[in-house]
């Protein structure tokens, strides 16, 4: 069912595949409909509150894609950013300082995406499974630590940087941390070994293995990368929201997968690009945000979330689909054209 | 070949930009261009033209559906612009969004139910500096945050009441539970408070609260733990939701269970919601205040302020339509008045 399991990655990363073009095409054409048709778009104002907004989503999103790429999938992570929300809490509770309570949190973090490592790497668990089981687990044990409590009494210097701005601009600064990493994330999975060993991995474990990649250790790493990024995105929602709860994040891991997806990450593994990915979260929040704007109901918009997602999933397989049937009709009809 | 491999992208890429476009010109349709065209009486009366706009917990709540028209009914008198915009999930952070979409869009006056105390403060904070007055009802942020809080009753004026009615309904003695909303929701926990010190008056020393259970302001969690508070104490004499979500789903599953007129209900409902089960003898009597007023009342406080009759100060007086004249507490508290009790005897003179 997987289209273009080739494993010719070095050639995919030359040039971008066409969904992703397609993806950022759609994003600019949304850019300029909403410039013209939505009062208050085109503000300063509204690309500085969307980039506070895209901040979690795109942060998990980078270690996502290399876990996508590998042909699995991390289903736990806004648990994690819930779990990590919650601890940082009750640290902050017990009266921790900060500075101290941000490098432990992040190696939590670390720790649940070994655990999930462990089991799919080690185990070798579908990852689906095991990353459905500790959703459901961090969650859990984010109440058993937070309960129903909210920790809101974050020292204010904290929680206002957190949404500060560039001097002169309406460009949260955490934008510019996450486009370093975009860089970073970029520059391994399109420039580097690693990198194309990922592809490898999801085109054809086996092939991988032979080539002298160590999968297991490979996939258990990026699990640990992914946990630890969802609890830095968990010190971020917390400090936005100056308010560390257990249900913080909760249902964010479908925005994630969403556009991961919807960015031309196939779902099998084995294609999709950092660009295509960081296109296909802007699409999805400028949108989302854009109809906002334009006093979409709610209920509207968890629609246009949902279609966006399946569209992402359908769309390059009814694609392939109907290339290949193209050249098929093409490959039959040519003997007839020739005698 | 190129051309014929690429054809059908090339028709995918025209109907989705369709569709956006599409959507955001529906959008577009749906939006009502506001740019008020404020003129200012001077004389302590509201001004008209001003953008007025409702943020609920979630929308499609049936009581902030509610008491957002009787918001809507507000606006129109003083001729303004009214709209209502929410999250379709409660969750603490759902609101900071559209705090800061009604920011851009140059609101005169907010008016919002928090879901969560400090999560929306930062947003509140920008929507103020962009010119907007705030004003919270039915559930209160940091009062530092906002301009106003319209409080429907005083929290001693619920706990009272809820207490008082719980006590009657079981004969004044044996085990009760709480049935409440989101764990985090400030009037809830504020409300169960007091009810606790009430409950450790003399009179209801034989009434003994053995747990607070949460249903999330969801009809389906609210209608399990109101199965499971059973299932856990079977002695149970008494149930209290103050939350009209809760009371409902309680009712709903007390009435078709055979704990129907033994275990007793009572709590915060609107009379079209528990209508039937006052009539079928499941619950005998529930409290609440007008939500309409409620939110009617909170239009008239946002508006006043942004027409500068008041600045929020303890003290300030402003008259709220047909409501009458109202004052501004400490911490910029204006309360709506003493909850009213629905019973058989007069639950079909109100229609909300």
């Amino acid at each position: 069912m997987a289209p273009d399991k080739t494993g010719r990655p070095a050639r995919s990363l030359a040039k971008l595949g066409t969904w992703d073009v397609l993806v950022i095409v759609v994003l600019v054409g949304v850019i300029v409909a909403s410039s013209v048709l939505v009062e208050g778009f085109a503000s300063p104002r509204f690309w500085g509150f969307l980039l506070l907004d895209v901040t979690p989503i795109a942060l998990i999103a980078l270690p996502m894609t290399l876990v996508v790429i590998t042909g699995e999938i991390d289903l736990s992570v806004a648990s994690t950013l819930g779990l990590a929300s919650a601890v940082m809490g009750q640290l902050w509770f017990l009266g921790l300082p900060l500075p101290v309570i941000l490098p432990l949190v992040v190696l939590l973090g670390a720790l649940l995406g070994a655990v999930n490592g462990l089991f799919v790497a080690g185990f070798g668990l579908p990852s689906l499974a095991v990353t459905i089981g500790t959703l459901a687990l961090y969650r859990g044990l984010a109440y058993v630590v937070l309960g129903d409590r909210a920790i809101a009494d974050f020292p204010f210097s904290w929680t206002a940087n957190s949404i500060e701005a560039l001097p002169g601009t309406t460009v949260p600064w955490v934008a510019l941390v996450v486009a370093a990493l975009a860089v970073v994330f970029g520059v391994v999975l399109h420039a580097t070994p690693i990198g194309r060993s990922l592809y490898a991995m999801g085109n054809n474990t086996q092939a991988a293995t032979f080539a002298g990649i160590s999968v297991n250790r490979t996939k258990f790493w990026l699990y640990v990368l992914t946990g630890a990024i969802a609890a830095l995105a968990g010190i971020f929602w917390t400090l936005r929201y100056a308010s560390a709860r257990a249900d913080n994040g909760s249902g964010l891991e479908l925005s994630v997968v969403a556009a991961v997806l919807l960015g031309g990450v196939s779902i099998f593994g084995g294609r999709g690009t950092l660009v295509g990915v960081l296109a296909g979260v802007l699409l999805l929040m400028t949108l989302r945000n854009a109809l906002q704007l334009a006093d979409v109901p709610a209920d509207t918009l968890t629609v246009v979330t949902g279609a966006l997602l399946i569209i992402s999933v359908v769309g390059p397989n009814v694609a392939q689909m109907l290339r290949d049937r193209l050249r098929r009709r093409r490959a039959t009809a040519q003997p007839v054209a020739g005698a | 070949m190129r051309g014929i491999r690429t054809n059908p992208l090339h028709l995918g890429t025209s109907v989705l930009v369709l569709t956006a476009l599409l959507m955001s010109s529906a959008a577009c349709a749906s939006d009502e261009g506001s740019t008020p065209s404020g003129d200012s009486n001077g004389d302590g009366t509201i001004r008209s033209g001003l953008s007025v706009a409702f943020l609920p917990k979630t929308v499609n709540n049936p009581y902030f559906t509610v008491s957002d028209n009787g918001g809507k009914a507000a606006v129109d008198e003083f001729e303004g612009e009214y709209k209502e915009v929410g999250p379709s999930e409660a969750s603490a952070s759902s609101q900071v969004s559209y705090l800061n979409t009604l920011t851009q869009q140059g609101s005169d006056v907010i008016v919002v139910s928090a879901n969560d105390p400090n999560a929306i403060c930062g947003a509140v904070n920008q929507a103020r500096q962009g010119g907007a007055k705030v004003v919270t009802f039915d559930s209160d942020t940091n009062k530092d945050c906002r301009d106003l809080f319209v409080n429907q009753v005083t929290g001693q004026g619920i706990a009272e009441n809820q207490v008082k009615l719980i006590s009657e309904a079981i004969g004044g003695e044996g085990k009760i539970a709480i049935l409440s909303a989101t764990a985090n929701a400030t009037n809830q926990n504020a409300w169960i408070d007091l009810m606790k010190t009430e409950l450790k008056k003399p009179e209801y020393a034989k009434i003994q609260l053995v747990t607070t259970v949460y249903g999330n302001d969801e009809d389906q969690k609210s209608f399990q733990e109101t199965q499971g508070l059973l299932a856990s104490y079977p002695d149970l004499k008494g149930i209290v939701s103050p939350t009209t979500v809760g009371v409902a789903a309680a009712a709903r599953y007390l009435s078709g269970s055979q704990y129907k007129g033994k275990v007793a209900l009572t709590g915060l409902g609107t009379p079209n919601q528990m209508r039937e089960f006052v009539k079928n003898g499941t619950v005998k009597n529930f409290a609440l205040w007008s939500p309409a007023d409620l939110g009617y009342l909170a239009a008239y406080a946002g508006a006043a302020l942004a027409s500068g009759v008041i600045t929020g100060k303890e003290g300030d007086k402003f008259t709220a339509g047909k409501l009458g004249e109202y004052t501004v507490d400490a911490d910029g508290v204006v309360v709506l008045g003493p909850p009213t009790v629905f019973d058989s005897a007069n639950i079909d003179q109100f229609n909300f």
